[in-house]
């Protein structure tokens, strides 16, 4: 454990830059090397290649356009609120960081019903894009807007339910007790890779990541945003830095969420333990807290890249269709999930 | 395993596709490999011969006959001639007239490139160029007149050879 005793302001500074780095790096790295990049290639193009090398520059000059722009408001427009909507889209994103753990000391917040407080948190975007959509007087955004909040809604359940799976096998809902019971436990008696919950829980992680695909919603499930059906739905009437905020919000939720996803079942900042003969978390070396969260960077890239790569790749689904999915096949499966684990926790 | 068959047609397929073109796209040039598109001002695409990129004028060919000018839909052919007098063709003949190009002028900002005017000019005075590199910070400056469009008969390419057993126009 380190000891460092800093003055509770110094602390606070110190977790408001890491979370600000922790949400923004990823959003940026996401946009530019799948948005950008492997989007392009997966279309047979190179994408930017001006802006810097490669075009690596290219989102600052992106950046910059979207600051230049106009701050337009539709005359009907609930004003107040359609200035909010965005943000509030975003906050959420920054609450969820906050139960991340990046190391086995390098966390902003050790909440013992960490999982349980993401979830409950994640629903608070939702919010935002209701009334992004309700208060921008257009149909468009409207539609999309109920649209987003029904898909939401619907893709919350299985998600829950596919957690549970892998707090009922972890024992707690504390993100670093999960990432320290897949690290120091071991499969059959054999302890080499520890029991990364990806094996033992595959079908909660197939769950949880459509879920995921769902909330984020990306293609196959872009229906709020279904550009060829409602303009670009909730986001129709917001310009300039309001809609940047959005887009912000939307890549930056993809890097916590396959954060959350990668604690949950590629076992986190952890490597297995018994590498290194530790077999507790105090055990662990404090040098984990530099290389924990390059490992967590990796596997969110990894599962990142498997998210995009669905996007790139699959048609939008019907309205109906979706909904029934949800319904019909990711809870009930999410369901067995639970009761197969829970019997199979007892057994052994 | 006809179950699995099927869903790797519904579900695999389509990421399979993606996945190959982003491997083919990163693949270096020298192992057959590289993006579909090209790198507009740094490397030139080389347009196929009968690309409809601007229409040239050989003046000798013209007879200011008009043709062109009423057949074009957007209206953006200007044409001016005047009649002279040419030496005769045998000794002791009447002089000739023949029809002097004053002006011959396309305004490419307005031409939609259908192509009627060199399907319509029977004198074989308008061709098409592959050229495409044309363009002007303004739009007045896309009329251009018959010494530019002149310049542009240059690259024209060669009429390709006919098929095997087509038939040649008579002269």
């Amino acid at each position: 454990m380190i000891a460092v005793d800093l003055p509770y302001w110094a602390q606070s500074l110190l977790r408001v830059l890491g979370g600000t780095v922790a949400v923004l790096l990823p959003a940026g790295a996401i946009v530019y090397l799948f948005l950008f990049k492997m989007m392009s290639f997966m279309q047979s193009r190179l994408g930017p290649m001006e802006a810097g090398p490669y075009g690596s520059m290219q989102l600052f000059a992106e950046v910059g356009k979207w600051l230049q722009k106009e701050d337009i408001q539709p005359e009907n427009a609930d004003k107040k609120i359609f200035k909010i909507a965005p943000l509030i889209v975003l906050v959420s994103t920054f609450l969820l960081v906050a139960v991340v753990p990046f190391g086995p000391d390098a966390y902003f917040t050790d909440f013992e019903a960490g999982i349980f407080y993401a979830l409950a948190v994640s629903s608070v975007s939702v919010l935002g894009i209701l009334i992004a959509g309700w208060s921008s007087a257009n149909k468009y955004s409207l539609l999309g807007g109920l649209r987003a909040a029904g898909q939401l809604i619907a893709y919350e359940l299985p998600m829950v339910l596919a957690v549970i799976g892998v707090v009922i096998q972890a024992g707690s809902m504390n993100l670093n007790q999960i990432v320290v019971q897949q690290n120091a436990g071991s499969m059959f008696g054999w302890d080499g890779l520890g029991n990364p919950y990806l094996l033992t829980q595959f079908v909660g992680f197939v769950v949880f990541m459509i879920a995921v695909q769902a909330e984020l919603t990306q293609a196959p499930f872009d229906m709020p945003i279904a550009e060829s059906e409602l303009v670009s739905g909730y986001m129709t009437e917001y310009s300039g830095f309001r809609f940047l905020i959005f887009f912000i919000a939307e890549f930056a939720t993809v890097g916590v969420f396959t954060l959350i996803a990668s604690v949950l079942f590629l076992g986190g900042w952890g490597i297995p333990f018994s590498w290194f003969g530790w077999g507790s978390l105090d055990d662990v070396d404090d040098w984990m807290n530099i290389v924990g969260p390059l490992i967590m960077l990796t596997k969110m890239f990894a599962l990142s890249a498997l998210v995009m790569w669905v996007r790139f790749s699959y048609p939008r689904l019907r309205e109906d269709q979706l909904q029934r999915f949800a319904w019909k096949v990711l809870i009930p499966v999410s369901v067995i999930n639970i009761m197969v684990t829970a019997v199979l926790k007892v057994v052994f | 395993m006809g179950f699995l068959k099927d869903r790797y047609n519904e579900y695999g397929k389509g990421m399979a596709v993606t996945l190959n073109t982003l491997v083919q796209t990163v693949k270096p040039k020298k192992l057959g490999g590289g993006a579909a598109t090209v790198q507009y001002p740094h490397e030139k695409e080389a347009p196929p011969l009968r690309a409809r990129g601007v229409i040239a004028l050989r003046e000798d060919n013209c007879t200011s006959c008009m043709l062109c000018a009423r057949s074009c839909p957007d209206w953006c052919i200007y044409i001016e001639g005047h009649k002279e007098l040419a030496p005769p063709r045998r000794a002791g003949g009447a002089p000739r007239k023949v029809n002097k190009l004053d002006r011959f002028d396309i305004d490419y900002a307005l031409c939609m490139y259908c192509g009627i005017c060199v399907d319509v000019c029977p004198f074989d005075a308008l061709f098409w160029s592959p050229e495409y590199e044309y363009s002007e910070t303004r739009i007045a400056d896309l009329l251009h007149d018959k010494t530019k469009l002149g310049e542009w008969m240059e690259t024209v390419p060669e009429a390709p050879e006919l098929e095997a057993g087509a038939e040649k126009k008579k002269k």
